[in-house]
């Protein structure tokens, strides 16, 4: 963990309630898969947020407003301070990729899949992508992946943009293992019609985001397990869902 | 001389700066951020005398700018596991005062867990009657008189090490409760625990905390803590840790000034990982300005009259 002030370069909205902003500091050692805490004024607990990338000292980060912390998140000016926890959380492992790994995000679980997907990339995988949302107006970085070379679906429930339905209605069962973070639902669904093996982002309402408080242990396999800490990923299959 | 220097029942913290049980694990979180020997003393997770899971999630709500409800309902992996595996790490990078937070579901429990850390390396058993997160526990025992008085003597018997019983808000006269344990032998107290609170998703029309009700802590509970603690203060003549939303150095003078020796900093460290150390340091600058020569010279001195 670090503790480290972030300037805000940009704030803008992406999709519908959903923002991208774009954070000027130290990125070193943030890894694909983790998240950052930030401070947010007004707010007694910090707000997580997956980290979407970082390239040349800018940290990416996605979010979606869902309450009054990322609604005044949406409101900050750009050259804002932030009060930033990074290097949080695990991240995933690269090394169990394979020759074909996929990769399946929904709503806001899309975010973390871009660094991931940048970096598989860089190494020579074929990486298919799986994008799902509710409607178009929520679709966001369908280009962004086909710009790094991936194999990109996006699906929606009601059918207004790419294929109609879930995520898992575009599975073909031809990966080598998958990384996915989305709603429970939809986590749920994937690891019964995958086939392979595959790892999991997981969220829960958190206290500090570090350790400290206990305020997000889930029950898995392998006993209690912090999501902020020894998470946010996990291999499927020690996950009790 | 230090003028950060207090003293629990002999033993001298460096400063009464105590990170409180429940918001600091076993420190290696914070030790990632800065020496933690900065600190007068060290209040471990809550142990239990076997390991718990806890409650189910969600175990955390906030509330606005003030603080936090969490039921985190002592997860823990059991006094053994701590005195085998935590305890030892703790101490190989620690130097300060060691306080073993020990709660229990039944007197047995309590005697069992305090009698095992009794032989370990800790300075101060902190015994945590006042639990709001799980059934039938340690709460119910903080909230009479009597229960807490035969916890106190029971852990008394089996122990060497100072007892300093944790005390919850959640009661009707806290001051009774606090005589109680001062009558039965308790060496100190730590004041006040959370105080039991709720919310409701109104969208979703249910409460945010799977447990329903959970324990409030945070800068919202100071003034209520620092009254409870000045009453108690007047009251016994036991060293009293005070406990419930400091976030400031000034915070830990009003504390002190109230009438407590030690300060514990709870929900602070969880939004301010840094905060602990930070109120440390500014310690100094602050006795300055209040021109206070040392820490000790102001415990309870509004009661001085």
């Amino acid at each position: 963990m670090k503790q480290l002030t972030f300037e805000i370069k940009t704030n803008e909205q992406i999709a519908k309630n959903v923002y991208r902003m774009q954070l000027c500091g130290d990125t070193t050692g943030i890894l694909p898969g983790q998240f950052v805490n930030i401070r947010v004024e007004g707010q007694f607990l910090r707000r997580p947020i997956s980290v979407c990338n970082i390239a040349d000292g800018i940290l990416t980060i996605i979010y979606k407003v869902v309450g009054v912390g990322t609604e005044a998140m949406s409101r900050l000016p750009i050259g804002t301070q932030l009060d930033v926890l990074t290097v949080l959380g695990n991240g995933y492992d690269l090394s169990k990729a394979g020759d074909k790994p996929l990769l399946v995000g929904g709503g806001v679980g899309v975010p973390p899949m871009y660094m991931l997907a940048r970096q598989l990339r860089e190494i020579g995988k074929n990486v298919r992508v799986i994008l799902g949302f509710n409607t178009k107006d929520e679709v966001f970085y369908e280009e962004e992946f086909r710009a790094l070379g991936c194999d990109v679906t996006v699906t929606t429930v009601d059918g207004s943009h790419g294929v109609k339905g879930f995520v898992t209605n575009a599975l073909d069962g031809k990966q080598s293992y998958y990384y996915t973070c989305g709603p429970l639902p939809m986590i749920k669904a994937l690891i019964q019609a995958a086939g392979t093996n595959g790892e999991v982002s997981m969220e829960e309402r958190m206290g500090c985001g570090f350790g400290a408080c206990m305020g997000c242990t889930i029950q898995t396999t392998q006993g209690p397990k912090r999501v902020c800490k020894e998470g946010p990923v996990f291999p499927a299959e020690i996950l009790i869902l | 001389m230090n003028r950060l220097q207090i003293s629990l029942s002999g033993i001298t913290l460096a400063n009464p700066i105590i990170p409180a049980s429940g918001t600091y694990g076993f420190g290696d979180e914070f030790a990632e951020l800065y020496d933690i020997n900065c600190l007068g003393g060290i209040s471990f997770k809550g142990t239990t005398r076997e390991a718990r899971y806890g409650n189910p999630l969600p175990r955390i709500a906030e509330c606005g700018n003030y603080g936090m409800i969490n039921a985190v309902g002592l997860q823990n992996p059991g006094v053994e596991h701590v005195i085998a595996h935590e305890l030892p790490r703790l101490k190989s990078h620690y130097n300060g005062c060691i306080v073993a937070n020990v709660s229990g579901f039944s007197v047995q429990d309590y005697v069992e867990t305090c009698a095992l850390l009794d032989k370990e390396p800790i300075d101060i058993l902190e015994v945590n009657i006042s639990c709001p997160n799980v059934h039938n526990g340690g709460m119910a025992f903080g909230t009479s008189p009597e229960a807490a008085a035969e916890v106190t003597a029971a852990v008394k018997a089996v122990t060497t090490k100072p007892v300093y019983m944790k005390l919850s808000p959640n009661v009707t006269d806290i001051v009774a409760i606090a005589k109680a344990c001062e009558a039965t032998g308790a060496d100190g107290l730590c004041l006040i625990n959370t105080v039991l609170g709720m919310r409701i998703d109104i969208r979703r029309r249910r409460p945010v905390i799977a447990n329903r009700y959970g324990g409030y802590s945070g800068s919202g509970i100071f003034p209520l803590a620092l009254r409870m603690v000045n009453q108690v203060a007047c009251a016994t003549s036991l060293p009293i840790i005070g406990c419930g939303g400091v976030s400031s150095a000034e915070d830990v003078i009003e504390m002190m000034m109230a009438g407590a020796t030690a300060v514990e900093i709870g929900a602070a460290n969880l939004t301010n990982p840094m905060v602990a150390k930070e109120i440390v340091d500014r310690l100094p600058a602050l006795m300055d300005e209040l021109k206070i020569e040392k820490l000790t010279d102001i415990i309870g001195i509004v009661n001085h009259e």
